[in-house]
Order: structure tokens, then C-alpha cells, then sequence
């Protein structure tokens, strides 16, 4: 019973955190090249810029989420199994949502790259 | 790629991995019990081994988002996964702590993973620019150079 709430808070996790991800990435996109915005108008308009991206404070909301699911997730369940579980998983499901909802071009490379990334994650765990 | 947007995608590993550390080490001289109310949690941030960690973790922040503000998420993403390798290299070469084959071999996936995606583009043309010219001059700048 209490590994089905281990996985639920893992489920919670992957999707708070890609959601994340996803937002800030947009966000990011939105507002442009961080560097040359600070170097045309000064490092106080590159965080000006940023607060005033709605998707920002979203993003933000969703990986704040995803903290204190960590933090149930660590309560129900082992650390062994939590912490690489919803690690690894996140880099798969933000490689499928980057490409869903951000139209990134997500060829062999990245799928590849992904799911070693993933593997190794899990192996650094056990 | 230039020089320093590979610094920036270091700064994501090295200030992830000594802001977490520095956490750690500071909750730990914290001790559990002081963790369990309100006003002890309010009152750790004031400890100096978690204040430093968290103006380490703000500056992964900055360098996360200034990656994601000129390279794709997929991208970004793996570089953050080589903090796990810093975290067990700096363990075996200043710790002398051991470690097994098992957790070797997640290092050379996750070494491979991220070698694979830096040889790749940085970058999907011409998606989301529509917003910044600088970005887009940027792109147009790179495939000149190329």
C-alpha cells in the first residue's frame, strides 16, 4: 500500500517538475538572449523582463510543487527508490513534452542522449 | 556555441553541486530537531553553510535560465545531470570515498548522454524567435560563422 503512494508522489514529481521545465524554457524563449539583453540595456531590464513573463511565476509555482512532492514522496517512500526514480523519469517525460510543447527538433541524438541520461542516473543511486 | 555559453553550462554544474553540497552540510550541523517547527525552518536560512548554499542554488538558477534563454531544454537538461558526476568524483579524488563498478558505469552513461547532445545543435531553428531579434540575429550569426 505505501508503494502506491510512493509512485503516486513519483508521478506528482515528474509532472510538477516537467511542467516546470517547460515554463521556464518557454519563458526563457520569450524573453530572448539573456546575454546580449544585458549588455544592450543593463542586468536590471534582463530581470525586469523576466518577472514580467506570466509563464515565469507559473513555472516557478510548478517547481515548487514538485519540491514538496519530493518531500511527501521522501516521507512514504525509500530515498533509494524516490530520488532516481522521479530523477531519470523527469529527463525522459521533459525530452516527449520539449518536443510536444515547445516544438524543440528532438532527433536520435537527444533521444539517445536522454535515455543514457536516465540509465545513469538510476545506476548512480543504487 | 561560444566559449562562454559553455562557461554558463558549467556554472550549472559546478554551483548546483557546491549549493547542495554546502545545504547539506549546513542541515546536517543543524541536526533534524530543529527542522521540525515553523520558525526553525525560517531560522535556518540564517545558518552561514545554508545562507551560502542558497545563493549558490540562485546562481545555478541564473545560469539554468540564461541557457534555456539561448539553447533548448533538451539540450540544458542533460548538462544538468554531470552535477551527479561531480558530486561522486569530488567524493572519490578529495574524500577518498569508493566507488563501485555499478555507479562507473552511471558515470560513463551520463558522460555519454551529454557528450552526445553538446555535439548536436544547441539550438531548433527558427521556432520560438519571434519575440526576440536578438536571438534570432544570433541564429542567423551562427549559421554564417558555420
Amino acid at each position: 500500500m505505501k508503494d502506491i503512494y510512493a509512485w503516486a508522489a513519483i508521478g506528482l514529481i515528474i509532472l510538477a517538475s516537467t511542467t516546470g521545465d517547460v515554463l521556464l524554457s518557454y519563458s526563457m524563449k520569450r524573453v530572448g538572449h539573456v546575454g546580449e539583453l544585458w549588455k544592450r540595456r543593463g542586468v536590471l531590464a534582463v530581470v525586469g523582463r523576466v518577472l514580467a513573463t506570466p509563464t515565469f511565476a507559473l513555472g516557478l509555482m510548478a517547481m515548487g510543487v514538485a519540491f514538496y512532492s519530493l518531500l511527501f514522496g521522501l516521507s512514504w517512500g525509500n530515498l533509494s527508490l524516490v530520488v532516481p526514480a522521479s530523477a531519470s523519469l523527469t529527463f525522459v517525460a521533459n525530452a516527449v513534452a520539449a518536443r510536444i510543447f515547445l516544438h524543440e527538433r528532438v532527433g536520435r541524438r537527444r533521444w539517445i542522449a536522454a535515455l543514457l541520461v536516465a540509465g545513469g542516473v538510476v545506476l548512480m543511486a543504487v | 556555441m561560444t566559449f562562454r555559453k559553455y562557461l554558463v553550462l558549467a556554472g550549472i554544474t559546478v554551483f548546483s553541486t557546491a549549493g547542495d553540497s554546502l545545504l547539506a552540510r549546513g542541515m546536517k550541523e543543524l541536526g533534524g530537531s530543529s527542522l521540525h517547527n515553523l520558525s526553525g525552518l525560517l531560522l535556518a536560512i540564517l545558518h552561514p553553510w545554508v545562507a551560502a548554499g542558497i545563493l549558490l542554488l540562485l546562481a545555478f538558477f541564473a545560469c539554468y535560465m540564461s541557457a534555456l534563454s539561448w539553447a533548448d531544454l533538451t539540450y540544458v537538461l542533460p548538462a544538468t545531470s554531470l552535477a551527479y558526476v561531480l558530486v561522486a568524483l569530488i567524493g572519490h579524488f578529495r574524500l577518498h570515498e569508493e566507488i563501485s563498478p555499478t555507479r562507473w558505469l552511471g558515470i560513463a552513461l551520463i558522460a555519454a548522454g551529454v557528450g552526445f547532445v553538446a555535439a548536436g545543435p544547441s539550438l531548433t531553428p527558427g521556432h520560438h524567435h519571434e519575440h526576440s531579434p536578438e536571438v534570432s540575429r544570433d541564429a542567423v550569426s551562427q549559421e554564417v560563422e558555420s
